[in-house]
């Protein structure tokens, strides 16, 4: 009989079921995608930020003093320690290998840019642009065309097992050479490929691919730095703990945490003589601003399960109100409170049911879309959240329809049919 | 009709709502009556108009805060970008020094809408011959400018020194006083406290820049300026400096105004999607307690129709109910939601978020707008109804 009841209700009040169910989807839908954004928003937007550039930086444990003014680095070339280029790959083989997004060596080395028997000067650095490497079985491609992308280069880029180089802007106008021109660089006949703008001093420079600048120098492998770009996670007062006075369980917290002091620490094991640590520029005010965004998108999230909590209650409170005469009707025939109430209960659970799991699919398609069309990626939603999700819909429908469930009992059936009240 | 029931007080009133309106049509201009009968109909149905007022307030409350917010984030972002520092330098063209009085016209130039810190540079010598590069600068502009230095100790006297962590080893390795010389001239200094930021900062020694030029006799070569407000206003200062500026070549940060752009913009598409979302949500909660609500009202509907009331009356007597309901709650939630904006600025950016005003209209509007949509659906689907019909309860 209580089956049937139920039954009987969803095939005969189709309007008034869609009306309720539609407002469980769409609350629902919204709800689940918010969670989806809320919970992926902060990868999504540290990503973006890697866009400000390297947060890391790698260098020679034992460099000397670097006495550089404007991007002219005035200590001899040769002086100083490197690291061996044969190392970088290993910077993906540590633990938080797939938060490092890139990374890009530097070489810069003095030589003499000769122009109508002129000779003077300039910094040429040698770098990856986008070259391809291998791990292990991992196979990638970085460089500063990853790292940097606030690099424009107007002709193309060089290839990097090739000999050609950009040339900075300002440079370029001050010895009037065009793309595709021919340069002598301490005596080597090189191709401008493209001409380079950064809005740093890069502009007064040449860069080039980096076994070309080794070569220059005269030492194969050596690199003078390196610049990482990685995920990281802002810092906190246990991320600025020393690791060495760490006990054991602690220690391996903050090692498999990631932030930009324990992903130093990491580079620093596995480039062997090397010093990492963070750009303090890029790497702490990342951390304040993906804070900012993160805490803003919760509380939106927030209001957003508020807003759709008290739409489902609206819809219930209406549904339920609508439908007094039967209730009468119900009470008139013998049927007690509780029996009453728990045919209410039984289709609200039924509507919540159903209405969550169209809702979590279309949420889930809502969540996609959001991420595709402003993030240009995947925002994926945790099968996880499913049960979750259908929980909160339950609990929203039954206390939205609690209230008016409970006036419904209370109806004196007489008035109730007459459908006074 | 059916006759007055003892204890159904809305049943009597009914009644005297339809004697009242037989008595009062001949006498009372019709305007009144308009009104009075909107009145009643608030005054006697005390709990569903105060839960249909109270889904408008919140549906109100949660738009205004949403779209202040979405008005206000920018602002708030962009004041969290300027943490990283300069978005403009200026430097002396080819090379040279800029003028003395290039600060004083940079913060002219600027108005209070930025701060500004000049640099001057050298490569002097250490006691032992080495070479170490000596920057002047003003370390209260420093300190505000550039907050991500990691500094142990600022210079507060003359002759004080900024040391670069790697800077250290070579000119003060035991934190004992120290001589630089550049160009025959030597200067000696303390040892204030060092420096780190994993950049070129490190290897360097900063000084007050008073004492930099009484020592080497030149002026600042770099002026770094973290310049606020939107891209538009930045690149209007910009040009700005350069006019003020003739001899200096002034140039964007590339790195980090690009970067603010995307994330910004990255940040107010979520921002705005939310808000879509939020704000259907909240117009499909207000719609379906409206039509909850005017159908409930179907037998004053059928009353007043079967007095005669024609289906005009009838749409303005509705639409102006929830134009009024619209209204209230709209103002009462504009009210909330500002409350809630200024909180979640408060809790989130430590700032307060200014209303915006003119969120207001716009908000009225929607509010009125989907009120009157949820009064006039369900009367159209009444209107085909016999009146007899309802009041019989089928």
């Amino acid at each position: 009989m209580f089956v049937r009841l139920v039954y009987e209700s969803f095939r005969r009040q189709q309007r008034r079921k869609l009306l309720a169910g539609v407002a469980i989807t769409l609350g629902v839908t919204v709800t689940t995608a918010m969670i989806a954004v809320a919970t992926d928003i902060g990868d999504k937007i540290n990503r973006e930020l890697r866009t400000i550039g390297a947060n890391l930086i790698v260098t020679p444990q034992e460099d000397s003093l670097d006495v550089e003014i404007g991007g002219v680095n005035l200590k001899p070339p040769t002086d100083g320690a490197f690291l061996s280029e044969s190392d970088l790959p290993k910077i993906k083989g540590t633990f938080w290998h797939n938060n490092i997004t890139g990374f890009a060596p530097m070489l810069p080395v003095m030589v003499a840019l000769e122009k109508n028997r002129k000779s003077q000067d300039v910094t040429l650095l040698g770098t990856y642009f986008a070259k391809p490497i291998s791990f292990g079985k991992e196979e990638f491609t970085t460089g500063v065309r990853s790292t940097y992308p606030w690099w424009k280069v107007s002709g193309d880029w060089p290839e990097d097992s090739s000999r050609d180089v950009l040339l900075g802007e300002r440079l370029a106008a001050q010895i009037a050479i065009k793309v595709g021109d021919e340069v002598t660089l301490s005596r080597r006949k090189l191709r401008v490929s493209g001409i380079l703008s950064t809005g740093g001093s890069e502009d007064d420079q040449i860069v080039a691919p980096l076994a070309l600048a080794q070569e220059i120098l005269g030492k194969p492998g050596a690199v003078r730095r390196v610049y990482v770009s990685a995920l990281t996670k802002p810092e906190d007062a246990f991320a600025r703990r020393d690791p060495k006075s760490m006990s054991g369980p602690i220690y391996d917290r903050w090692y498999c945490s990631p932030y930009p002091q324990s992903i130093a620490y990491q580079l620093q094991e596995v480039i062997p003589h090397s010093h990492a640590e963070q750009i303090r520029q890029v790497a702490q005010n990342e951390g304040a601003v993906l804070t900012r965004i993160e805490g803003l998108i919760f509380l939106i999230t927030l209001a957003a399960l508020f807003a759709s909590a008290l739409a489902v209650s609206a819809a219930m409170a209406t549904a339920i109100f609508e439908r007094r005469a039967e209730v009468g009707l119900m009470k008139a025939l013998g049927a007690g409170r509780l029996a009453v109430a728990s045919v209410f209960f039984a289709e609200a659970a039924l509507l919540a049911l159903i209405g969550g799991l169209v809702g979590f699919a279309t949420g889930g398609l809502l969540a996609r879309q959001i991420g595709r069309s402003i993030f240009n990626s995947q925002i994926a939603i945790q099968p996880v959240l499913l049960p979750v999700i259908l929980a909160i819909a339950v609990i929203v429908t039954f206390a939205g329809s609690a209230a008016a469930i409970r006036q419904a009992v209370r109806l004196d059936p007489v008035f109730a049919l007459r459908g006074e009240l | 009709v059916s006759a007055p029931v003892p204890n159904s007080q809305q049943a009597f009133s009914q009644m005297s709502t339809v004697q009242s309106l037989a008595a009062s049509r001949s006498r009372a201009p019709h305007t009144s009556m308009f009104l009075r009968m909107l009145i009643r109909a608030a005054v006697l149905r005390r709990g569903r108009a105060a839960s249909a007022l109270f889904a408008m307030v919140v549906a109100a409350a949660v738009v205004t805060a949403m779209l202040n917010l979405y008005v206000d984030v920018q602002a708030k972002l962009q004041r969290e970008f300027r943490n990283y520092g300069a978005n403009i330098i200026l430097v002396g063209k080819d090379g040279s020094s800029l003028p003395g009085d290039a600060l004083s016209r940079v913060e002219s130039t600027l108005a209070g809408r930025g701060i500004a810190a000049p640099f001057a540079l050298v490569v002097a010598r250490t006691g032992d011959g080495q070479p170490v590069v000596v920057a002047g600068t003003d370390f209260d502009r420093v300190r505000q400018l550039d907050r991500w230095w990691s500094v142990s100790n600022w210079p507060s006297v003359p002759h004080q020194a900024l040391i670069g962590v790697r800077a250290l080893g070579v000119v003060s390795p035991k934190n004992q006083a120290f001589d630089l010389s550049f160009q025959g001239r030597t200067i000696h200094l303390t040892p204030a406290g060092t420096v780190q930021t994993g950049a070129a900062e490190d290897s360097r020694v900063y000084l007050p820049l008073s004492d930099f030029i009484s020592w080497t006799d030149i002026q600042p070569s770099t002026v770094e300026v973290a310049a606020s407000g939107s891209p538009q206003e930045v690149a209007a200062t910009m040009n700005q400096l350069a006019q003020a500026l003739p001899t200096a070549d002034v140039r964007p940060v590339r790195q980090i105004m690009e970067g603010e752009a995307r994330v910004l913009g990255k940040t107010r598409s979520t921002l705005l999607a939310a808000a879509a979302l939020i704000i259907l949500t909240a117009a499909l909660c207000v719609l379906s307690t409206l039509m909850g609500w005017v159908f409930d009202r179907r037998r004053d509907f059928a009353i007043m129709k079967a007095l005669g009331a024609s289906n005009r009356l009838l749409n303005g007597f509705f639409a102006a109910e929830a134009a009024g309901l619209g209204a209230t709650g709209a103002l009462i939630g504009f009210v909330l939601g500002i409350g809630i904006a200024a909180w979640i600025g408060r809790v989130n950016f430590h700032a307060a978020v200014v209303p915006r005003f003119t969120v207001l209209p716009v908000v009225l509007a929607g509010s009125m707008a989907v009120t009157l949509l949820s009064a006039i659906l369900p009367i159209s689907l009444l209107r085909r109804v016999q009146p007899a019909v309802i009041l019989k309860g089928e």
